[in-house]
């Protein structure tokens, strides 16, 4: 989208992200998501009276893993708290880092060459979660609420980028890219579905090259699409106030996901007085260059860099080609394409069966190993398997595991050499036309006549789901 | 009533049992506590189970710890899992904590017999236990005189012959200054010596848990048992703890005791006095006396009251009506947190809540609270510069003799200046101790206040054993 | 520094500490804490500015624990301790706002 008049839009992001640690970040409470209300909880975290805080080296290492992937300086830093009240947060203050953050000044480089500085990435711990009971369930018109304090205590870090990014696609990119960065140092899983991953966007709109407008922070973003819309929206509602001759208010607004509409959550006001102070019961966090340089060590390459990798083993790429390189670099899938790719695969084919049969199958990704993935590759590039008898090998890969010649062989392919099986299948299929256009249309039975015919012809040799998958492939 | 060192020894020799001993002193606690107000939760049942199991282990042929039988007293702001814990605040009132504090495992481990938990100021926040929202305690020496305080009830319990030991806190000097107006031996320890890991705190940065006793041996022996890294508290000191007992008796002789001015001027004069008796008993014991000035220690009042306030806003937030304690219910989440809170604290813990965050708040952060932090660095680097010369100092530790309830209730400010001699240690993290020394007005006990650096809890005792002896405690 | 202390500083205070404090309260704390303030005024004559700030005492750094689980409370132990409790979780009185 483009803002009328000449007007620009500004934003800068502060992404939080949980890590993906085994405890919480000051106590040894489980870090899991869906467990039972309170049952991850200890005097710690739930801020009993006399308990105290002991910071978990895990969160540590991650933080710096994501301040070194975005360029950061890795400084000496404190902790702070900051008071306020509210029910979810049982100490009534957050542990967070304020003016010393472990991680600043760097930046990220997006897709499209544009380049977002990151002010700071600094930890914190999160809250517990409220549900409102009665009324809409929504927090107005609530008439009470409930509190889980499993979240309560789980490590975050912060990432405040420059008001650096210009438009809601842009804004989406970096999201985008950072969910990727995130997910390669193993910080964070991304699942913004679930919350581990909240975007507030602070968005303000000007004259080009103008001094910046008065911005609204929305909160709590947790789609790519939201982030988008939510962008879109404010700066529009923001132009067509100024142009109106109103003038924008700074506030905190909320984003409805169904009405796609921000509204006012909260005016900024005096009131916001969160009298930070260094937290007593924590002492100065300053990893050395040993530590440091652990951290370093054990980094694998960010997404661009794998991006300009897998991009580079194409002859010449096509844009489906890109777009399925963008679909397994970010699902983490670029491992087993080059596994693949080293191993004799042809990359395009072991690209688009990532992109497509791997990506549709991706909870089952960690069943795969990259040695069964580049066999069944190899299988389908010297014709041992048809293509539908690949996908149907790497089907049963991700759903159960195992090994892509076993599979083939219980599944009757490899007796069948090359595509014979679906060379009987055509024939029959010819010689058949009526009961194929029943089968086709819908007539499911006759998937047991053609069985039957394959085994008569095959002498038993083929197997029953591989015919299907066959005839489904031709339906 | 016997002391912890003959206790310990007569239960390992099998001349008497815990559970005798813990008869004696629950004979005591009822004969007085009515009229004193020291317990304010006796724990007959489980004192009971822990002298039985000491009983059991020694008839067993073991060992029974360093403290075996021994019958002790526990500030009311140290958490016990199950017994009820309320810091002396109708906002806890009813609350049990489902963990120990580290103090507590430590003390069951060694032996000890928890008896029950003891008054003080709400929130130990006060110097004479009369901010109690469960009343007043009594000074066992003289009901009509306060017994110091925050940690009051600890100390009236030993004083009392209740318990031969106690546990208090000290954030400004509530272990030294009670036990000074109660003729006990009290010990600040150095900051991180003994683990806060529940102690509800006051404030978290100036807060110690230490020993009341009789003798100088007795604070030794319980120190010794406390002391020692603890990995539930970020700023526990990383060593095991140091060895105290076996170094009381190694005198002071070759030492250097500085005597500070600002420790002894503005103090009554039976205090001054039995200051320079006791500076006098050091030098004749071989020390070495250095006159000090050391100015920076009339800045602690100002930056303590800005800096204990600041943290005791934060801390105590929590009390908000939402997950423990008293909950005052009204129409929404906030002004039910309002409603608690105004009905669940008192006065005092209101004017320091206010005090503290008046302190943090917008605009004057750098005026108080910044400035406060610049006082204690100040004072840290005086007290350094004090140690190149000296071993160990010496002062008051109270201004007087245990006063009278009331006298100083009018006006804060007057309540406050009784902590002025030890504050500063708190500031500094460093370590103190109280040692009664002699009597003043009305016969009541002067205590004498020896500082030394982090770590010189030894070198304290031992300066401590000195007086003892010489006040005709052999 | 001023140690002016307003009776409008003292309740803003006040209800940033969530505390309700009576007509006679508000003038009696503005009183006593206008006291505090002002001996705390001996600090402001210092020339502090080129010393550093001490927050703690001892200077220990990088205290951390090993990322390891440890049992957590039992859930009924802890809902018992709450004023009111409902379906596995802490009830409050309605919520009129988001967190800021
Ligand atoms: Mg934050
Ligand atoms: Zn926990």
């Amino acid at each position: 989208m483009t803002l009328p008049n000449g007007w620009e839009i500004v934003v800068g992001l502060e992404v939080h992200t949980e890590l993906k640690t085994a405890t919480k970040m000051f106590c040894g409470c489980a870090n899991r998501f869906g467990a039972e209300p309170n049952t991850n909880v200890c005097p710690v975290c739930l801020g009993l009276p006399g308990s105290l805080p002991v910071l978990n080296v895990r969160a540590v290492d991650l933080a710096m893993a994501i301040g070194m992937a975005l360029h950061c300086t890795i400084a000496p830093s404190t902790f702070h708290r900051k008071n306020y009240f509210y029910p979810d947060m049982p100490k009534d203050f957050q542990i967070s880092q304020y003016d010393l953050p472990i991680n600043k000044g760097g930046y990220l480089d997006l897709p499209d060459a544009s380049r977002v500085s990151i002010e700071r990435a600094h930890l914190e711990e999160d809250t517990g979660k409220s549900t409102h009971l009665g009324g809409s369930g929504r927090i107005h018109g609530a008439d009470r609420s409930l509190v889980d304090y499993n979240r309560s205590g789980v490590p975050l870090v912060e990432i405040v980028s420059g008001p650096d990014i210009r438009s809601s696609s842009q804004a989406r990119a970096y999201a985008s890219e950072l969910r990727g960065i995130l997910i390669a140092t193993g910080a964070s899983d991304g699942r913004m579905e679930e919350g581990s991953m909240r975007i507030d966007a602070n968005v303000s709109v000007r004259q080009a090259d103008a001094e910046f407008g008065t911005r609204c922070e929305i909160k709590n973003l947790n789609s790519l699409r939201s982030l988008q819309r939510a962008i879109d929206y404010e700066a529009m509602r923001q132009v067509e106030l100024i142009e109106a001759g109103g003038t924008v208010r700074q506030e905190t607004r909320h984003w409805d996901e169904i009405l796609g509409a921000t509204s006012t959550m909260r005016i900024k006001e005096e009131a916001d007085d969160y009298r930070y102070f260094r937290e007593p019961d924590l002492v100065d966090l300053a990893p050395d260059q040993a530590w440091q340089d652990r951290i370093r060590s054990q980094l694998g390459p960010m997404p661009a860099q794998r991006r300009r990798e897998l991009t580079a083993r194409l002859t010449s790429a096509t844009q489906a080609q890109l777009d399925a390189v963008e679909v397994v670099i970010d699902l983490g899938l670029d491992r087993l394409v080059n596994y693949a790719a080293d191993g004799g695969a042809d990359v395009s084919l072991a690209l688009s069966r990532a992109a497509n049969e791997l990506a549709g199958g991706i909870e089952g990704v960690d069943r795969l190993t990259p040695e069964a993935f580049c066999a069944t590759v190899l299988m389908e590039q010297r014709g041992e398997l048809s293509s539908t008898q690949a996908k149907t090998v790497l089907g049963e890969l991700l759903a159960s595991g195992g090994d892509p010649h076993a599979i083939a062989g219980t599944m009757g392919f490899e007796q069948l050499s090359s595509d014979s099986l679906g060379e009987t299948v055509d024939e029959l299929i010819e010689r058949h036309p009526d009961e194929w256009t029943r089968y086709r249309e819908g007539d499911e039975k006759l998937a047991q006549f053609f069985i039957g015919q394959v085994m008569k012809a095959t002498k038993g040799r083929a197997n029953g789901k591989a015919v299907i998958a066959e005839l489904q492939a031709r339906r | 009533m016997k002391s912890a060192f003959q206790i310990v020894d007569e239960v390992r020799r099998g001349a008497t049992t815990a559970a005798a001993e813990l008869a004696t002193c629950l004979d005591a606690v009822r004969a007085r506590n009515e009229e004193l107000n020291v317990f304010l939760y006796v724990d007959e049942e489980g004192a009971a189970a822990a002298a039985s199991r000491v009983d059991g282990i020694l008839a067993s042929g073991g060992d029974g710890g360093a403290l075996a039988g021994v019958p002790i007293a526990i500030k009311d702001n140290m958490c016990q899992r199950g017994i009820p814990t309320t810091c002396s605040s109708k906002i806890l009132e009813g609350w049990r904590p489902p963990y120990n504090a580290t103090v507590l495992d430590r003390l069951l481990a060694a032996g000890a017999v928890p008896v029950g938990k003891t008054n003080l100021d709400e929130f130990a926040m006060g110097s004479s236990t009369e901010n109690s929202a469960f009343g007043p305690t009594r000074n066992p020496l003289d009901p009509s005189r306060v017994p110091g305080g925050s940690s009051g009830g600890s100390a009236a319990a030993v004083a009392a012959g209740m318990t031969p030991l106690a546990l208090g806190s000290d954030t400004g000097g509530s272990i030294r200054q009670p036990a000074a107006l109660c003729g006990l031996v009290g010990v600040k320890p150095t900051y991180g010596l003994v683990s806060r890991y529940g102690l509800i705190a006051f404030a978290s940065s100036l807060d110690q848990i230490g020993p009341f006793a009789k003798t100088v041996r007795d604070a030794a022996m319980l120190l010794e048992v406390i002391a020692g890294h603890d990995p539930m508290d970020s700023t526990s000191l990383p060593e095991q703890s140091p060895s105290l007992v076996a170094h009381v008796g190694d005198g002071v002789a070759g030492k250097r005791v500085g005597v500070v001015r600002e420790l002894i001027e503005g103090a009554d004069q039976d205090v001054v006095d039995a200051v320079d008796r006791a500076t006098r008993v050091l030098a004749d014991a071989g020390a070495t006396l250095v006159e000090l000035s050391i100015p920076e220690l009339r800045l602690g009042l100002s930056a303590y009251y800005l800096i204990a306030p600041a943290e005791a806003s934060s801390n105590l937030a929590r009390y908000d009506g939402v997950r423990f304690g008293l909950r005052v219910n009204a129409e929404d989440v906030s002004a039910m947190n309002e409603a608690t809170r105004t009905a669940g604290f008192g006065a005092e813990v209101k004017r320091r809540i206010m005090l503290g965050t008046y302190a943090l708040s917008a605009g004057y952060y750098d005026a108080y609270y910044g400035q406060a932090l610049k006082v204690r660095t100040q004072m840290i680097d005086a007290f350094r510069r004090a140690y190149r010369e000296v071993d160990l100092l010496i002062g008051a530790t109270a201004p007087s003799v245990a006063f009278e309830f009331g006298s100083k209730t009018s006006n804060p400010m007057s309540m406050y200046l009784s902590d002025v001699f030890t504050i500063p240690t708190n500031l500094a993290g460093e370590a103190a101790l109280s040692v009664p020394f002699g009597t003043g007005e009305a016969g009541l006990p002067v205590g004498v206040q020896l500082l030394g650096p982090g770590r010189s809890e030894g070198l304290l005792l031992a300066g401590a054993r000195v007086l003892e002896i010489a006040d005709g405690r052999p | 520094m001023s140690s002016s202390l307003r009776r409008e500083d003292v309740a803003k205070v006040a209800q940033l500490a969530r505390l309700s404090l009576s007509d006679d309260e508000l003038d009696k704390f503005t009183e006593q804490l206008g006291q505090v303030l002002e001996h705390a005024n001996d600090m402001g004559t210092l020339n502090l500015e080129n010393v550093v700030a001490t927050a703690h005492p001892f200077g220990l750094i990088n205290v951390v624990r090993d990322d390891v689980v440890r049992p957590s409370l039992d859930r009924s132990e802890v809902l018992a301790m709450a004023p009111d409790a409902r379906d596995g979780r802490f009830a409050v009185p309605r919520i009129m706002g988001e967190a800021p």
